[in-house]
């Protein structure tokens, strides 16, 4: 009995010591070299594996930047401060700042301000509300509000207010970009975050009839081009739109005085 | 000839409603002082405006020409003064549109005279004054009728199925036009035979509709054309079925009828081909049921195309409680409408008010795989499955698993349990796998 015991915990020490000397030799012999520097640059990087950068995960963005096929700028979501230290990493002169983008959402009909015009039943989704009669609401071009961009949003920075309108939460929004093909209205875009004025308006139809569907529509009154400086304000049809190379200041929201208040700071909406 | 009628798989039998307006003879929808004529009533590209606002035209005058070789004009439903304007359309958006004001007169354009020497027409010729009168599918679809009867030359066409299903519920349109003008369907036939050279024709009707099939048996008898009594079934009138009901044959999953030699056209639209070859008439006027429990006078009325919903309720004698949805075509496949102001377009069959308690309230809930929509999917498809894709956007496993042959008749939603909506869910797998495909 006893000796049974003793040779089964022999046996197995045995094998034990073999077969680690085994994988010890193998992990040296084929042995992967990485660049140390690979797992810094990730540790500098956001880490969120939003895909903004068009590649797979930070990981894989980490991997280029280090063999030199991307610099930090690729990444929508990282700071100046996490730039400046991958270039600092890799010995690389700190690269040209990096401006901030935001996600905006040009629209300010709720359901208040713009009502729907029939009632709608199906599936509370976006997408699939275009499809009948491409939505239910007055505006052809307004926000649906069932929050089919807030889903996409990895970092939860789209919410849907209680008036059923997207907004965006700029200290949450790292501009990775999801939501812009999120939205069937192509209402999302990308904007410097400095720039704090905005017509919350997409609709390109003519004022009167915007202004049977919805209170809170650019009507084209052309009252912001005035009292803004030149090329501040742009119009584009019966849409007045900020010229975000050469943005208004956010006073211009008191001095215009829109009639509509479709334009609005980004912290009043 | 008889012939041995299969039963295709699945499908539905809802309640069928026809008792309002079946027994209603046609009647002819008096002048109205404006009518709206929407140009784009057809699938394939918009038509070409001839006319600007200030413009007189006669009864039957092209207002729009083909604007592409799917495409199809449209004509003037009276004289009088033209005006271009927006208009809202069926399918929920501004369209451009005509609006004629009648001057009273409903003078015909010299263009609309009566051929005596019709039967010695070409195939060619016919479908030169088919294409010419804007013929469109008047069951629904609204596809343009020559572009069916012009099949590329390596397809060929042996049989012509007339569809008098008319299986949507509500329904008795094409049941009061084969009642009342026999000839007229068809000579139609024997014309659109004419066109595509085929010798067997078929007109499938169902078996509810007893007077409609002996009218059509007596009709014609001497005249190589077969009547086909079907099952009542749901949706015994949508193309492929009906192919395999009458022939056997069945279409290939994304194949047209064609590919199996086979070409189906409404009831309606072989009438209005009679009209447009014999007469000349383009299609300015259809039959269109006009039924539902809020109406009064539940019936069948020959509209112009471009007659206003509001006057249609009006012409009806009104409705006796509100109407909580108004739909244009059946409750199966038919579109909802928020305004009154949506003129009777080219392949309007119906006019459907319905009362609160009659639709569907209700929010969706989890599937529970019970596998009804499997049973009762004419297309073999498995609607609960393919939703539960397309809600996880998985858009290539759904068309892996054939959404793109969905028919949208909607026989899933009507059976759930869950009351999940499987015909939107379709749409917007559709919707994606076309776009993703762009």
């Amino acid at each position: 009995m006893f000796e049974l015991v003793v040779l089964s915990v022999g046996l197995v020490v045995c094998m034990g010591i073999l077969l680690g000397l085994g994988i010890g030799i193998t992990a040296r012999v084929f042995e992967v070299k990485q660049d140390p520097r690979i797992e810094l640059v990730l540790d500098a990087l956001p880490g969120a594996n939003c895909g903004g950068c068009g590649l797979a995960g930070c990981a894989d963005l980490a991997k280029a930047i280090v063999a030199g096929k991307q610099t930090a700028a690729k990444c929508p979501v990282c700071t100046s401060d996490g730039a400046s230290k991958i270039s600092e990493i890799l010995g690389t002169k700190t690269g040209q700042n990096v401006v901030k983008n935001v996600a905006i959402v040009l629209c300010c009909g709720d359901n208040v301000n713009a009502k729907s015009v029939v009632g709608y039943n199906g599936i509370k989704d976006c997408k699939s509300a275009i499809l009948v009669s491409s939505g239910a609401k007055g505006c052809k071009y307004g926000c649906l509000g069932f929050g089919t961009c807030a889903e996409a949003c990895p970092f939860d920075a789209i919410e849907i207010t209680d008036d059923g309108l997207a907004v965006v939460h700029s200290e949450l929004c790292v501009s990775c970009g999801k939501c812009i093909n999120a939205c069937p209205k192509n209402l999302i875009k990308l904007v410097p975050e400095t720039v704090k004025v905005h017509v919350f308006c997409s609709s390109p139809e003519k004022a009167p009839v915007k202004m049977k569907v919805c209170k809170v529509s650019c009507i084209g009154c052309r009252k912001c081009v005035k009292n803004a400086e030149k090329n501040q304000m742009l119009m584009k049809g019966f849409l007045a739109q900020v010229n975000y190379d050469d943005p208004p200041p956010p006073e211009l929201v008191e001095a215009s005085g829109c009639p509509t208040k479709c334009l609005r700071r980004t912290d009043d909406h | 000839m008889s012939v041995i009628v299969r039963h295709f798989r699945g499908g539905v039998h809802p309640r069928e409603g026809k008792e309002l307006s079946c027994s209603k003879p046609i009647q002819t929808a008096p002048l109205l002082d404006k009518y709206y004529v929407i140009l784009h009533q057809h699938i394939g590209a918009p038509p070409k405006l001839l006319v600007k606002t200030g413009d007189n035209v006669k009864k039957g005058q092209m207002l729009a020409e083909s604007g592409g070789f799917v495409s199809a004009p449209v004509h003037s439903p009276t004289s009088g003064k033209v005006k271009t304007v927006e208009w809202p359309g069926p399918s929920g958006t501004n369209m451009d549109a005509v609006e004629i004001t009648a001057d009273g007169n409903d003078e015909w354009d010299v263009s609309v005279k009566h051929d005596p020497n019709w039967d010695k027409l070409t195939g060619d010729d016919i479908n030169k004054r088919i294409a010419n009168a804007g013929i469109v599918g008047m069951g629904g679809a609204a596809f343009p009728t020559f572009v069916k009867l012009s099949p590329p030359p390596d397809k060929k066409i042996d049989t012509l199925i007339l569809n008098g299903a008319e299986c949507e519920p509500y329904l008795t349109a094409d049941h009061r036009l084969m009642l009342e003008e026999p000839e007229k369907v068809v000579t139609g036939a024997q014309l659109l035979a004419k066109v595509l050279n085929v010798k067997k024709i078929y007109i499938g009707i169902e078996k509810n509709k007893s007077d409609a099939i002996e009218k059509l048996i007596i009709e014609s008898e001497k005249r190589n054309v077969v009547v086909v009594p079907l099952r009542v079934r749901y949706p015994q009138g949508a193309e492929k079925q009906l192919i395999y009901a009458i022939t056997g044959k069945e279409v290939p999953s994304g194949k047209l009828p064609m590919d199996v030699g086979c070409v189906v056209q409404n009831v309606g639209t072989a009438a209005a081909v009679r009209d447009a070859v014999i007469d000349n008439i383009p299609l300015i006027e259809r039959v269109t049921t006009v039924t539902g429990s809020t109406v009064c006078n539940p019936g069948n009325w020959k509209f112009r195309v471009g007659t206003p919903l509001s006057k249609v309720l009006e012409l009806v004698g009104g409705i006796n409680k509100q109407p909580a949805k108004i739909l244009l075509g059946g409750p199966m496949m038919g579109m909802s409408q928020y305004s009154l102001d949506v003129p009777i377009m080219k392949n309007a069959s119906g006019v459907l008010l319905l009362a609160k308690e009659e639709i569907a309230q209700y929010s969706s809930h989890p599937c529970i795989r019970c596998g009804r929509c499997v049973d009762v999917c004419p297309m073999s498809l498995m609607a609960g499955t393919l939703s539960l894709m397309i809600e996880s956007e998985n858009f290539d496993l759904a068309e892996y698993t054939n959404v793109m042959d969905c028919i949208e008749c909607g026989s899933c939603a009507y059976v759930c349990p869950a009351l999940r909506p499987l015909v939107q869910h379709m749409r917007r797998g559709k919707a994606e796998v076309i776009a993703n495909k762009k």
